[in-house]
């Protein structure tokens, strides 16, 4: 099965908006879901740019879907409906 | 608990961005006096409040917060454009660094001891029997306490048997460890200054967001767009604060306006080895201990609620200090901003003879992404001195004394301890070593506010962990502090 990727933006609008606090999904990740889920940091993703879309910010990628505003417990929500959806 | 990550915590930096947005567009006072309704429009929704005008006015207030004044002596009648031009033209940014939102604080009730409806109204009645106030009476077969009499001693939640007795808590007033900040009979927090040691828990602990800081930043932009030297002073605690390096963030400061950056760490430098030098005076002449002084939140608390310590106080003066005499004498007329994780500076600041204004942690923040600086993509510039990992790690709670150990010549004798945090508890502690003229724990008592150090300022963008950390692997390849070069002049 495809791994499912997350991308986290650690540029600086999305760190200044609270993406600084992801950064602790990059050891979580890999501890509960083992090898099933691919996290890394990265730079802007470029969703901050339009028009103050920094109100949105921070940004994450989940396999592409963006999770505007995220937090931790967001992500790890999408995570999950993932998985489940992919074990069905 | 200390939440600088919260929905609150978000809007204020939102409105912090729109000001700054402003202030660089061509027409910088309808802009702000706009920053309400771009943020509410009309027929938006209305996430957190009862109607969209409650939304749009709290909005207003913190707006007015981070223009720099105060709330409680807001005028509504006055449009944002009016305090926007009014933090244009004041000379000096206003004194009490804090604020109290009106609009977004009326959310909770005052403190105090409640029966709640799990209440059995039981035969045995301990709560009425324990109450050596007669305060509880019952009332259609419950108990109620009857707040006049009550004296929140909380012996009946003690002993109720169903657990139905609670202290109803007001965060603010709980998290102030000087009883600076209480609700009075109108339902509104107020701080009072005398008491006040601005340490920023209250800012930090409300989750209606309804403490700010009074912010300098239009008063620093305003210097910088008249094209006078500004010079940022960054705090040792900004390492792990922002994307990027330290070095790539010295650029990122730059290309925000200011003329040149200089580590804070390099002050740090100085009190390390004045602290030193003072701490051994001080041991041969047989004193029990000696407490740190770099912390702006306990010299505060020294001043209005713990002389007694006093002469146990290092005089070594903060990093800030040093480095605001050492960049004062390189640049005679430049306006020095002090960067800054906390509140508390502010008012170290403002008696500081040097430097000038603060701007904190969210605010530089702010001002990246308004200007859209990504620090990711700047070059690396060097510091013309390289601080040493002794000072770079004064930002972390222990750090401080260890670098004085570090430093010392008989580094065996150092005994330090650390008090990580002021809370009720821990100024107690710090009493009875006062009283007793001695502390078991250790002969140099490093103090700081914050829990975690100044990591935990209630101004960082990160969390205490995660910052830490980083801190601690930048001081890894940082020199020791016996091979750099110190300024001599600033003893
Ligand atoms: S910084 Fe995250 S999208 Fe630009």
């Amino acid at each position: 099965m495809e791994k499912i990727q997350v991308e986290i933006c650690l540029g600086t609008t999305c760190f200044v908006m609270g993406s600084s606090h992801l950064q602790e999904l990059i050891e979580l990740i890999p501890k509960r879901y083992n090898n099933k889920v691919e996290v890394s940091g990265k730079p802007c993703l470029g969703l901050c740019s339009q028009d103050c879309e920094y109100s949105q910010a921070p940004y994450v990628k989940v396999n592409n879907e963006v999770v505007s505003q995220a937090t931790v417990e967001k992500v790890l929500k999408v995570i999950e409906g993932i998985i489940g959806n992919n074990e069905k | 608990m200390r939440n600088n990550n919260s929905q609150a915590v978000h809007l204020k930096k939102q409105i912090l961005i729109k000001i700054i947005e402003a202030f660089f567009s061509d027409d910088y006072e309808r802009n702000t006096r706009l920053i309400p309704y771009q943020m509410r429009p009309k027929g938006s929704q209305v996430p957190y409040r009862c109607c969209i005008y409650k939304e749009r006015a709290i909005l207003k207030d913190r707006a007015i917060a981070e223009l720099g004044f105060s709330i409680e002596e807001h005028d509504e009648t006055v449009l944002l454009s009016e305090y926007a031009k009014k933090a244009l033209e004041r000379e000096k940014p206003e004194k009490n660094p804090l604020t109290v939102l009106d609009a977004a604080c009326k959310g909770c009730v005052p403190s105090r001891i409640y029966v709640t409806d799990l209440c059995q109204g039981c035969v045995a009645r301990p709560c009425q029997s324990v109450c050596k106030f007669g305060a509880i009476s019952i009332v259609d077969g419950k108990s109620v306490i009857d707040g006049t009499k009550c004296k929140n001693c909380k012996q009946c939640m003690q002993v109720c048997p169903y657990n139905a007795i609670v202290k109803i808590t007001v965060p603010c007033e709980d998290a102030c460890p000087v009883g600076a900040i209480a609700k009075g009979e109108n339902g509104l927090a107020r701080i009072d200054f005398d008491a006040c040691i601005s340490c920023g828990k209250c800012v930090s602990a409300c989750p209606f967001g309804a403490v700010h800081e009074k912010s300098q930043v239009i008063d620093i932009l305003k210097h910088i767009k008249n094209g006078e030297k500004v010079i940022a002073l960054i705090a040792p605690s900004i390492v792990g604060q922002f994307p990027g390096n330290i070095y790539q963030l010295k650029t990122a400061i730059k290309k925000a306006g200011f003329y040149d950056v200089y580590e804070v760490a390099q002050g740090a430098d100085v009190t390390t080895k004045n602290e030193a030098c003072e701490f051994e005076e001080r041991m041969k002449k047989n004193e029990p201990f000696m407490t740190t002084s770099c912390c702006a939140g306990y010299n505060q608390l020294i001043k209005k609620h713990l002389n007694e310590i006093k002469p146990f106080v290092s005089d070594t003066l903060t990093p800030m200090a040093y480095i605001g005499q050492i960049a004062r004498k390189k640049e005679p007329n430049a306006k020095l901003v002090f960067i800054s994780p906390c509140v508390a500076k502010r008012v170290e600041v403002e008696e500081d003879p040097n430097v000038d204004y603060l701007m904190n942690f969210e605010e530089l923040g702010a001002l990246f992404v308004a200007r859209k600086i990504e620090i990711l993509n700047c070059e690396e510039e060097k510091f013309d001195i390289e601080s040493s990992k002794q000072g770079r790690g004064f930002g972390v709670t222990t750090g401080v004394a260890n670098a004085v150990k570090d430093a010392s010549k008989n580094s065996d004798c150092v005994k330090p301890t650390c008090v990580n945090g002021l809370n009720k508890d821990t100024i107690k502690q710090l009493k009875k070593w006062a009283k007793d003229g001695k502390c078991e724990e250790g002969n140099l008592v490093e103090v700081m506010c914050c829990e975690g150090g100044c990591v935990g300022g209630n101004a960082t963008i990160n969390s205490v962990k995660i910052a830490s950390k980083a801190i601690n692997e930048f001081k890894t390849k940082s020199p020791h502090i016996n091979g750099v070069e110190i300024c001599k002049e600033s003893s």
